[in-house]
């Protein structure tokens, strides 16, 4: 009986090309392909017209011509007669700065406010609602011009500070002036000097304190797989806690003593605090603007987090006797870190690319540097913007990278 | 065994006692404070500090607020009439900064006589998002919010009315040409409809429009987009970003999430693109690369530039959360559309995307929140946002100099009400939406 019907003939005709789905995804993006080439070609041909007729040519030489123009906040060193290269490294390292910091205090406000608005208690967490609430549902411009406004206008000047009946400093540490913060810096008697690496110099007493600390944390380390060792093989811990605090306390208290680490208080001499560093107000707006701005929606996923660990996981660890505070940390934070740390880092990255508005009060990040001034003075625009977009997506991209592959060690492991 | 008990039980109560109210610690108002405010020594602690937190902050703010000054012509003037009410070291708001330029604050620097024509396309946007927002009104009013665009952008922009007719005559056309093909040939029918209408835009339009301008001169004074500012510059953006956002948005959801390695990969290198780069350098590319793109000679309206990048930067964060409710859609889904023997864009627009939408509402509606509150950015390419741009230029009038807080205060509680509204909006259209029973 099958072979009554006969097979019907293979046979290829055009409009397969669309009807048939065999043929149809190929022929879909051959189209596509070949509408994205045309377009690129497209640009790239009127970008090349453009720039011939502007008698301009594509060319980053710009880079290495003298800059000329000063950065009052500067982590590596740099003058007028640095380069535009250079100019652009103290943006970077602004900008990383600035994101660092931010993503540290942002995490730090926003668990706290987001526990705090889960709190049983009625007036905490309306306050904590009321903050978010605020904060999320206005433009991150305006905070960050109205936390520089509080700190312009409605702080002291430095020599408000001066004198007998001057004005005493926040706990003897900080002063808040409505130029900048004085806060005190770290004196170091003999340290062990600093290592030119070519492009900025490396501080090598804070390197050998670095390395001192990962030693220790280490040694700690194997001491704790240690002791879980003979748990598992004797069913008792031995205890530890003094001996792993000994081991990262102790060397570094050491090396600290050695180096003759201790706190340089600022002082007012003169019109000026010194002594300490003084952070540009600048700094310290768009610092709190972003994390507490960051600091709300990092709340929010916060609280979702923990609302998304069902109940029963929080009866069933009372029932097995375990105390609110381990319930906290031993069942309900790990469950509740998978839900939190995959919008956690959107939030960081958000936090990164909302630096570049340090335009709005003068704090000379990568987008102040190559994409301000920079840009202004060699009229390169083509190029600048590229970089800046390329050096953004790069940072973007790692801090993407970075935490994925935390999360991907949180997750949950399946079978 | 009587006998022993009557011994045990010397008094057995025969009649009920009537019911008491709870112990005075048990009920009312107290019971409330010591379950909400003053359980355990940590609740209590934090209650004080809570306290002392509102304390500081009402003692800091209340006699600024109370002490606010409507009636002024300058800000030495409130300053003086704060000094006389409530003496020489008392501080005030000084409201008749709002009071005195609100308009800028709305409408920037648009002809004062011409105010009608923002308000009325405000009103008119309400008119047609009215059947999108709300299931009660007759359907029929989506062709007026099919035919807004054009009136909007005439309302606002002014000029001929033979521009927005003949654009709009071009998606007719090409609606026109879809319908023709539609039964013979329906794969072949969309492209009909593009090529129709591109060739109608490219080639006929624009010698048209001249024709019928120069016959019969209809329009309205046109407002240069240098004079916009404040609100409307900031709704025309995000309205405009918002309603080409979306569309596009779910179009790059689906191609990444496409079999079509190309046009996934295509996909992919956008939306990661336009994510990894401040909303900053997409606006600087608007206005200082977006001639460098494009043919010689081109040169089109700023402000037409910065929605463009805007409904780039936007689509691809809608793209995500549309990914993401597409990929919560649960297979069976997907299956029963496919055994339905529907064709793919038959079970993507019966079967997938509502779904798939529904669940993604409250990630798109943040999507527009941001949005929203990322049009105060415009500033940074010299336009007039309400929130840099107008209060600077308040300032920048001696009468107001040196004015800080109140316009910062006042253009904040309008984004609040804003971006609140939309949030709540939000919640209110998922409990609307919400289908399976709990």
């Amino acid at each position: 009986m099958a072979d009554a019907v006969e097979k019907p003939k293979e046979s290829f005709r055009l409009s397969m090309l669309i009807y048939d789905t065999r043929y149809r995804s190929m022929t879909i993006q051959l189209v596509v392909f070949a509408l994205f080439v045309a377009i690129a070609a497209w640009l790239v041909d009127n970008t090349v017209r453009n720039l011939a007729a502007l008698g301009k040519d594509f060319d980053f030489g710009f880079l290495s011509v003298r800059a000329g123009y000063d950065i009052a906040q500067r982590l590596v060193p740099y003058t007028q007669d640095s380069t535009h290269l250079r100019a652009l490294i103290v943006g970077l390292m602004n900008t990383l700065l600035i994101a660092v910091m931010g993503c540290a205090l942002a995490t730090v406000v926003g668990i706290a406010v987001g526990v705090l608005r889960l709190s049983s208690n009625w007036l905490v967490a309306r306050l904590m609602t009321v903050y978010v609430e605020m904060f999320r549902n206005v433009p991150i411009l305006l905070w960050i011009l109205l936390f520089y406004t509080v700190f312009t206008e409605a702080s002291p000047a430095p020599s408000v500070f001066r004198g007998d009946e001057g004005r005493g400093l926040l706990f003897g540490l900080f002063a808040v002036t409505n130029r900048y913060t004085a806060i005190p810096a770290i004196g170091v008697d003999n340290g062990f000097g600093s290592l030119d690496l070519g492009l900025f110099p490396v501080n090598l007493s804070l390197l050998a304190v670095v390395v001192v600390l990962a030693i220790s944390l280490f040694v700690r380390s194997r001491l704790n797989r240690h002791a879980a060792a003979i748990q598992a093989e004797t069913g008792r811990r031995p205890v530890t806690w003094w001996k792993s605090l000994l081991i990262v306390v102790l060397p570094l208290v050491i090396l600290l003593w050695v180096m003759g680490v201790h706190l340089l208080v600022p002082t007012i001499s003169g019109f000026n605090f010194t002594g300490g560093v003084n952070v540009p107000n600048s700094f310290m707006a768009l610092w709190l603007a972003l994390s507490l701005y960051t600091g709300a929606f990092i709340a929010e996923i916060v609280r979702a987090g923990i609302l998304a660990v069902s109940r029963g996981q929080s009866e069933a660890a009372f029932a097995l006797g375990l105390r609110p505070g381990r319930t906290m940390s031993l069942v309900i934070l790990p469950q509740a870190l998978r839900v939190i740390i995959p919008p956690l880092i959107s939030q960081f990255l958000n936090l990164t690319k909302n630096s570049s508005l340090a335009i709005a009060v003068g704090y000379l990040d990568l987008r102040g540097t190559l994409g301000g001034i920079t840009l202004n003075q060699t009229g390169r625009e083509l190029e600048c913007v590229l970089l800046m977009m390329l050096i953004y997506l790069a940072i973007s991209l790692v801090i993407s990278a970075v935490m994925n592959v935390y999360n991907s060690r949180v997750r949950l492991k399946e079978r | 065994m009587s006998d022993t008990h009557a011994q045990t039980v010397p008094f057995v109560r025969d009649t009920m006692l009537s019911e008491a109210p709870p112990p005075a610690g048990q009920a009312g108002a107290v019971r409330w404070l010591r379950e909400n405010l003053f359980a355990g020594w940590l609740n209590t602690v934090l209650t004080v500090l809570g306290l002392v937190a509102v304390f500081f902050l009402l003692r800091g703010l209340l006699p600024w607020f109370l002490h606010g000054v409507w009636n002024a012509q300058t800000l030495g003037e409130c300053r003086q009439i704060i000094a006389e009410r409530w003496g020489p070291d008392a501080t005030g708001a000084c409201w008749a900064v709002i009071r005195d330029r609100w308009t800028q604050f709305l409408f920037g620097f648009y002809p004062s006589e011409l105010y009608w024509r923002p308000v009325l396309a405000l009103v008119l946007l309400f008119v047609a998002l009215a059947p999108v927002l709300f299931p009660a009104v007759p359907r029929r009013l989506t062709l007026f919010s099919l035919l807004y665009p054009f009136v909007g952008f005439w309302l606002l922009w002014g000029g001929s009315i033979w521009q927005p007719v003949m654009v709009l005559l071009g998606f007719v056309l090409g609606y026109g040409a879809w319908r023709l093909l539609r039964d013979r040939a329906p794969l072949l029918a969309p492209f009909a409809g593009v090529v129709v209408a591109l060739l109608w835009w490219l080639v006929l339009c624009g010698p048209l429009r001249d024709l019928f301008a120069s016959i019969l001169p209809i329009g309205l004074e046109s407002v240069r987009s240098d004079r916009f500012g404040g609100f409307v510059l900031s709704l025309t953006i995000g309205v405009a970003a918002i309603t080409l956002s979306l569309p596009m948005g779910i179009a790059l959801a689906l191609a990444r999430r496409s079999d079509m390695f190309l046009i996934k990969t295509l996909s992919v290198c956008f939306i990661e693109f336009i994510r990894g780069v401040p909303l900053i350098t997409l606006l600087f590319t608007a206005s200082l690369l977006l001639n460098y793109f494009l043919p010689p000679g081109t040169n089109f309206d700023i402000i037409l530039r910065v929605i463009i990048m805007v409904t780039l930067f936007a689509a691809a964060y809608i793209a995500e959360v549309v990914r993401g409710g597409l990929a919560a859609l649960p297979r069976g889904q997907y299956e029963a559309a496919d055994a339905l023997g529907l064709n793919y864009m038959q079970a993507q627009r019966l079967i997938v995307l509502p779904q798939a939408l529904k669940i993604s509402i409250p990630g798109i509606v943040s999507t527009f929140i941001g949005l929203f509150k990322d049009t105060t950015l415009v500033i940074f390419v010299g336009l007039l946002d309400p929130l840099k741009g107008i209060t600077d230029a308040v300032r920048a009038s001696t009468d107001w100099k040196g004015i800080y807080w109140e316009p910062y205060i006042f253009v904040g509680t309008i984004f609040f009400l804003f971006c609140f509204g939309m949030s709540r909006y939000s919640m209110h259209l998922e409990r609307r939406l919400k289908r399976e029973h709990r």
